[in-house]
């Protein structure tokens, strides 16, 4: 585990690929969206190299590499892609697809904004807007846990049966260089094993039919049976995160509570954003603020019951949205008010198109009057 | 009727074999292969949407009644008029 040779300066991206190449898919059908670049061209280099034997398909649209995928997938095959933005966009109609078909293919994802106006950033707009699309979302800090979240979505995946997306925000993780340590290649193998599919297509003395009609008298039984299989996640990832850690050293649940215990304000955040929070809480801990953070890692399915419970002896909590909701509420803010069933937290919409949130930002969100609570109101943090 | 805790995962269904219907059965008009005329280009193979001609031992087209569903195209195709449609029976 200290072993000096797996220590490495990767971007996000290539955090990512690095994990791909030890995975070796079978099939990764893609095509190029800015900032989804470096994982995809770092892997295909891999291919090139004969480093990894994945069978890289040009495809001419993304609505076309997921349909790859889901046939890939359908066929027995481990699949796999990566995309953003405009990409997750014309992806949306297969995904509830692949997820209604059962079909755990991994998507590696460097958030970004949507259009218009056109802005190629990291924001979470994309991610956020197929949030119901029956896909596991995981939400990554760093290029460490890119690399990790890459292999634990991929083993939950296909012990659940469902699609996973590993999210990173779009250039602040994908672009940017950071230290991390990548899996020993035999132990990631071990760790992911072979694939074996449940159902294939290719298996022609059991031949089925994927993708079926199903008509008003039976619909509504496969969706609520899908609704089963996405709860059931959350009963599932313990023990790979478990797993994860004996291989790894780096021990993993579906939030990060950080500095929280005693914390009478905290703030609850996804992405990048928790490291510069981190900072902010501890500056601010030194000058006895109690403060803390709550970073969700798991987003879909949501753990509102585990999340309540962390949250239980917090006074006061700021939930920062990278995203917005038009005519809502943001979709955390959300999901935090569902947990807790409180009416008094404040939300705050930050970061949208890249725009930067510095240390000081995240500080002037504990110190700031958060006087718009009770009426769910949003602060918009940033803004000029 | 299923219920949603035993219905099929994901909406895939399996089949059964041996239960599979022939669609040889909706059929209401046939094709004749006359052997004699017969050349064996295979041009009717690749015209038959259902796949159902191959060759028989002396390379001649045979149809796979089973699944012939009589649409015919098969007896347009051929460039010998070796095949010749008859109301089935």
């Amino acid at each position: 585990m200290t072993d000096k040779k797996n220590n490495l300066a990767l971007t996000g991206g290539a955090a990512a690929a690095e994990a791909l190449k030890q995975i070796n898919p079978d099939v990764m059908p893609v095509y190029p969206i800015t900032p989804q670049t470096p994982i995809i061209e770092t892997f295909a280099k891999f291919v090139a190299d004969g480093e990894a034997d994945t069978e890289m398909i040009e495809v001419e649209s993304e609505h076309s590499a997921m349909s790859a995928d889901v046939g890939a997938d359908a066929a027995g095959a481990r699949a796999a892609t990566a995309s953003s933005s405009q990409g997750i966009m014309l992806m949306a109609e297969i995904l509830p697809i692949a997820s209604g078909m059962r079909l755990p293919i991994l998507m590696l994802v460097s958030a970004r904004a949507i259009s218009a106006p056109i802005n190629i950033h990291g924001d979470h707009q994309d991610v956020m807007f197929v949030r119901d699309a029956g896909w596991i979302q995981i939400f990554s800090e760093n290029a460490q846990e890119v690399h990790d979240n890459t292999f634990i979505a991929l083993k939950l995946a296909e012990k659940v049966r469902l699609p996973a997306m590993v999210i990173m925000d779009g250039f602040q993780t994908s672009h940017s260089v950071e230290n991390l340590e990548i899996l020993d290649n035999v132990a990631a193998r071990k760790f992911i094993g072979e694939y074996t599919a449940k159902n294939t297509l290719l298996d022609f003395e059991n031949p089925k039919t994927f993708g079926p009609v199903a008509l008003p008298n039976s619909y509504f039984e496969f969706k609520r049976a899908q609704v089963e299989a996405m709860n059931g996640v959350i009963g599932e990832i313990g023990e790979i995160f478990g797993e994860f850690g004996k291989i790894s050293g780096r021990n993993y649940d579906i939030f990060e509570s950080y500095r929280l215990d005693d914390a009478e304000k905290a703030i609850v955040v996804v992405g990048s954003t928790a490291g510069t929070a981190k900072v902010a809480i501890d500056e601010l801990r030194e000058q006895n603020e109690k403060v803390g953070l709550l970073k969700i890692k798991l987003f879909r399915p949501f753990p509102y019951k585990r999340i309540a419970e962390a949250l239980k002896n917090v006074k006061e909590i700021a939930v920062l949205d990278r995203t917005v909701s038009f005519g809502s509420i943001p979709p955390i803010f959300s999901e935090i008010v569902n947990a807790t069933g409180r009416k008094d937290l404040q939300s705050c919409v930050f970061g949208l198109g890249g725009r930067e949130i510095f240390v000081e930002d995240l500080k002037k969100i504990f110190e700031g009057n958060w006087g718009e609570r009770g009426n769910l109101g949003v602060k918009f943090i940033g803004l000029k | 009727m299923n219920n949603w805790q035993n219905i099929e995962e994901g909406s895939i269904i399996s089949h059964d074999i041996k239960k599979s219907p022939k669609t040889g059965d909706w059929r209401y008009m046939k094709p004749a292969v006359d052997k004699k005329s017969c050349i064996g280009c295979g041009q009717c193979f690749s015209f038959c949407p259902e796949a159902a001609i191959d060759y028989d031992v002396e390379r001649k087209a045979d149809i796979d009644y089973d699944v012939c569903k009589g649409c015919g195209v098969c007896a347009t195709a051929c460039p010998r008029g070796a095949i010749k449609m008859t109301k089935n029976s």
